[in-house]
């Protein structure tokens, strides 16, 4: 049997089949491949823009002292100045964006203050620490301390208490 | 010189000039056609080199930054998927080797009390997070190119493009990756990407009380972090990985894992 | 998903505690792990003249066919976005081994296994294109590519190149599966899988399972045709079971003398891990009744002069126990890698679910499949008797 292939003709058929099959992957390859692949890397450059695309759910310290600049002043005075408003008020850019649609909520002392002063034993010996349940038999919190600036203390209800408050050991600097 | 030689010379000139323009023009080309990051309100990726510091000295365990991080990120608040955790350690007198380590639900409800004092051991916490290491193992690994470092030194995640195979999060050696059961992709710290690219600064940093956290730009001279790098002594986690991470810790015990 | 929680012990980051990989990535290395060991069992009729496994060459073949069609779906199957997995050829990034698996596939598949498998059968394709009926003859003339040419001169040349396919397809194999020991053995972060011994282990495993899984469908297939086991051809197996045996248990003791004497940060852990949460898999599967025993058993075969009946049996107790015994070492490394924490402190669980899409019974099913397209193979394209299975003429005793 003849053929222009001569007996090879079959092989022939089974390699043009591959490059066929090679052209068709380099055509697919070319039209699939995502724009902008490669640019910076081996990734779609249009990932930086989706990850920058987030919304802020925090609006930052900045924002808040845009209208808030009283807490701010009084903040400054005290030990808590370096904590930032979120830290306790939870994440505000809604509020910050339009303060009537998004309200801010005034954070729980009972949870909130005991959460960072609560002592133990892994917390640096330096923070301020205390039991909070001997110190404030109860109390809130706030019904002593401000929470801005916490050090500057409302008159406590008895005189009893303010001894009580007193008698519990307490942590860290800044008494 | 003949004139043929001459008018080679030119047209060499002319063609070379105009290959290397349409070169530009391609390169340009392609900026443009893949969407322009670089014209986001003026955030040039290649002015920034991002890093975080990280003082285990400050840090009172307070979760502040595992609740901002799962609220500003939308991590799922299941007690498996964590885009940055605290943990804390006991380490028994003289046993670095053997510390106790919990994280419950990552930190994110605080520490409940669990030790006393005086008990002779020394304990602390440790905030963990994505290291954005400059030579990463987990984007070495990814088949297709869906993690990778940024121009600014942040390691990321493209979410349309993820297979979810998992490859990465088994090559990190500091377990900060986890697949999204919603988008059955993988997510991890971005370092609040779109945050920093729009000068405010990180969640977790924005949160933290006490200063442990620190998000630090290298490139800029005027960053605390190259005051804070000289002055402390300051460790990377696992750093005979040579995985090159980009968050150092001060007072890092020889324990912590 | 809470009860996962339960199942910690000790510290594991957070992350760490529900597992990455499941049983489909246990299943995929020891899928492609028989289509590797097939092949180099049909490779040595073909390349190193070994006549008397000649009855099993085109079983091999077909066997590596049919297992290599379904190593895919484990895959596929345990992907959190497989309508993306087009991306491994459109964009493979070629610092991740991950990332070969496409081509290394496609390789495989097209210039190494179908291409012998195609030149092997001309003859009967054609025959068949000639001389079937129904919808069976149009696939038989689909098969013959459109060449009717099976004259010895063509035949001859067919002969020539296949012996070439079957050269490169042996590094073709290694590569097929070596690379998936390398996906494991280059991750620095997990010490029980970083090594540079892991892509020879996963080959020679692989190797030991192909043989046997051939071994025994040979013996099964013979015996369901109510015909004679060739007894020269299973007892020239054997010996290369056995030698493959003995590398492989080699190579994963030289591990294992390593660590313990070297016993790094990792060690405590690992130790550990092994003798609580893989006691059962690791020492009593994999190593006692998957290794140590079936090596004992053909060691005896070679040793002490046996009976055709006590031969046999003894070769079928050693495949099955050296399937059962692969599938563990591939279960070991895989679900043993992430069943301690990275943190050295902690272990985790590995719950496997019973129906769902990465359970127990897909993964039963991805075992099964192979053999019903094994068996619709052999309809099509019978193993017996023809080509290079030949058997051989054997002088009147």
């Amino acid at each position: 049997m003849g053929g222009f292939f001569g007996h090879k003709g079959h092989l022939v058929r089974v390699a043009a089949l591959f490059a066929a099959g090679i052209l068709v992957f380099l055509v697919l390859q070319a039209l699939l491949v995502p724009k902008g692949f490669g640019v910076y890397g081996h990734y779609r450059a249009g990932a930086l823009d989706d990850n920058r695309a987030r919304p802020l759910m925090h609006a930052g310290r900045a924002a808040c002292v845009d209208c808030h600049a009283d807490v701010w002043e009084v903040l400054q005075k005290g030990k808590h100045g370096p904590v930032h408003c979120e830290a306790c008020h939870g994440p505000l850019a809604r509020h910050a964006e339009d303060p009537s649609a998004g309200k801010a909520v005034k954070p729980d002392p009972k949870l909130l203050c005991a959460r960072c002063h609560q002592e133990g034993v892994a917390r640096p010996a330096k923070f301020p620490q205390v039991d909070v349940a001997g110190h404030a038999g109860g109390e809130s919190c706030t019904s002593c301390h401000k929470a801005h600036d916490p050090l500057e203390q409302a008159a406590p209800a008895t005189p009893e208490k303010k001894d009580a408050a007193a008698a519990v050991p307490q942590k860290g600097a800044g008494q | 010189m003949s004139d043929d030689q001459t008018g080679r010379r030119e047209f060499l000139a002319r063609s070379g000039t105009f290959l290397l323009l349409t070169g530009a023009a391609g390169i340009a080309w392609d900026a443009v056609a893949s969407g322009e990051p670089e014209k986001a309100p003026n955030y040039r990726s290649t002015d920034h080199w991002w890093a975080m510091a990280i003082d285990v000295e400050k840090c009172i365990g307070c979760g502040n930054c595992v609740r901002a991080c799962k609220e500003e990120n939308d991590v799922p608040r299941e007690p498996f998927y964590f885009r940055t955790w605290v943990e804390r350690y006991h380490v028994p007198e003289g046993d670095i080797e053997r510390p106790e380590v919990d994280s419950p639900n990552g930190g994110y409800d605080g520490f409940p009390e669990k030790y006393r004092a005086g008990d002779g051991a020394k304990s602390f916490f440790v905030p963990k997070m994505c290291n954005h290491c400059a030579h990463s193992p987990c984007v070495q690994v990814c088949p297709v190119g869906a993690t990778f470092e940024s121009p600014d030194g942040v390691v990321l995640v493209d979410k349309t493009y993820c297979l979810g195979c998992r490859y990465c999060v088994q090559a990190c050696p500091y377990g900060c990756r986890f697949i999204d059961p919603r988008t059955k992709t993988v997510d991890k710290c971005s370092l609040c990407y779109h945050r920093i690219s729009k000068g405010l600064t990180t969640a977790c940093c924005e949160t933290c009380p006490t200063g442990a956290r620190m998000l630090g730009d290298l490139k800029d001279l005027k960053d605390p972090i190259h005051d804070f790098l000289r002055t402390h002594k300051v460790q990377v986690l696992k750093p005979q990985m040579a995985t090159g991470s980009k968050t150092y810790y001060n007072g890092l015990d020889g324990s912590v894992r | 998903m809470e009860g996962l929680l339960q199942g910690v012990q000790g510290y594991m980051y957070p992350n760490e505690v529900e597992l990455q990989w499941s049983v489909l990535i246990v299943l995929y290395p020891y899928i492609t792990g028989l289509v590797a060991g097939a092949f180099i069992l049909a490779s040595l009729v073909r390349v190193f003249r070994v006549e008397a496994v000649a009855p099993t060459y085109r079983l091999a073949l077909l066997t590596a066919l049919a297992f290599l069609l379904v190593a895919p779906l484990p895959l596929q199957l345990h992907l959190g976005h497989p309508e993306r997995s087009l991306e491994m050829y459109l964009t493979p990034h070629t610092a991740s081994a991950m990332a070969m698996f496409g081509f290394v596939y496609l390789w495989y598949l097209m210039a190494v296994l179908l291409l012998e498998i195609w030149l092997e059968y001309r003859p009967e394709i054609v025959a068949g294109a000639q001389s079937a009926t129904g919808p069976l003859r149009l696939l038989y003339r689909v098969l013959t590519l459109g060449s009717y040419d099976v004259s010895p001169e063509a035949l001859r040349i067919d002969d020539r190149t296949s012996f070439v396919v079957t050269l490169v397809g042996i590094p073709s194999a290694f590569l097929l599966h070596g690379y998936v020991g390398f996906i494991f053995g280059s991750v620095k972060a997990n010490p029980w899988w970083s090594t540079p011994l892991m892509p020879i282990v996963f080959l020679f495993s692989a190797i030991v399972s192909g043989i046997a899984a051939v071994m025994l469908l040979y013996m099964a297939m013979t015996r369901l045709r109510g015909l004679e086991i060739d007894m020269p051809c299973v007892d020239t197996i054997a010996p290369y079971l056995f030698y493959a045996f003995v590398i492989d248990f080699s190579l994963e003791t030289l591990d294992l003398i390593h660590r313990i004497y070297e016993a790094d940060e990792s060690f405590h852990t690992l130790d550990f891990m092994v003798r609580t949460r893989l006691y059962l898999p690791h020492i009593i599967v994999q190593i006692v009744l998957g290794t140590l025993l079936p090596i004992g058993l053909l060691a005896l075969t070679q040793v002490v002069k046996l009976s055709e009946p006590a031969r046999r049996g003894l070769y079928a107790t050693t495949g099955v126990l050296t399937m059962i015994g692969i599938f563990a070492m591939r279960w070991n490394v895989v679900i043993g890698g992430q069943l301690f924490s990275k943190s050295f402190l902690g272990y985790t669980t590995y719950k496997m679910e019973f129906a769902s899409q990465e359970g127990f019974l897909m993964a039963a099913a991805l075992l099964i499949l192979p053999f019903l397209i094994l068996w619709a193979l052999v309809r099509l394209l019978p193993p017996w008797g023809g080509g290079h299975a030949a058997p051989q003429v054997r002088p009147v005793a």
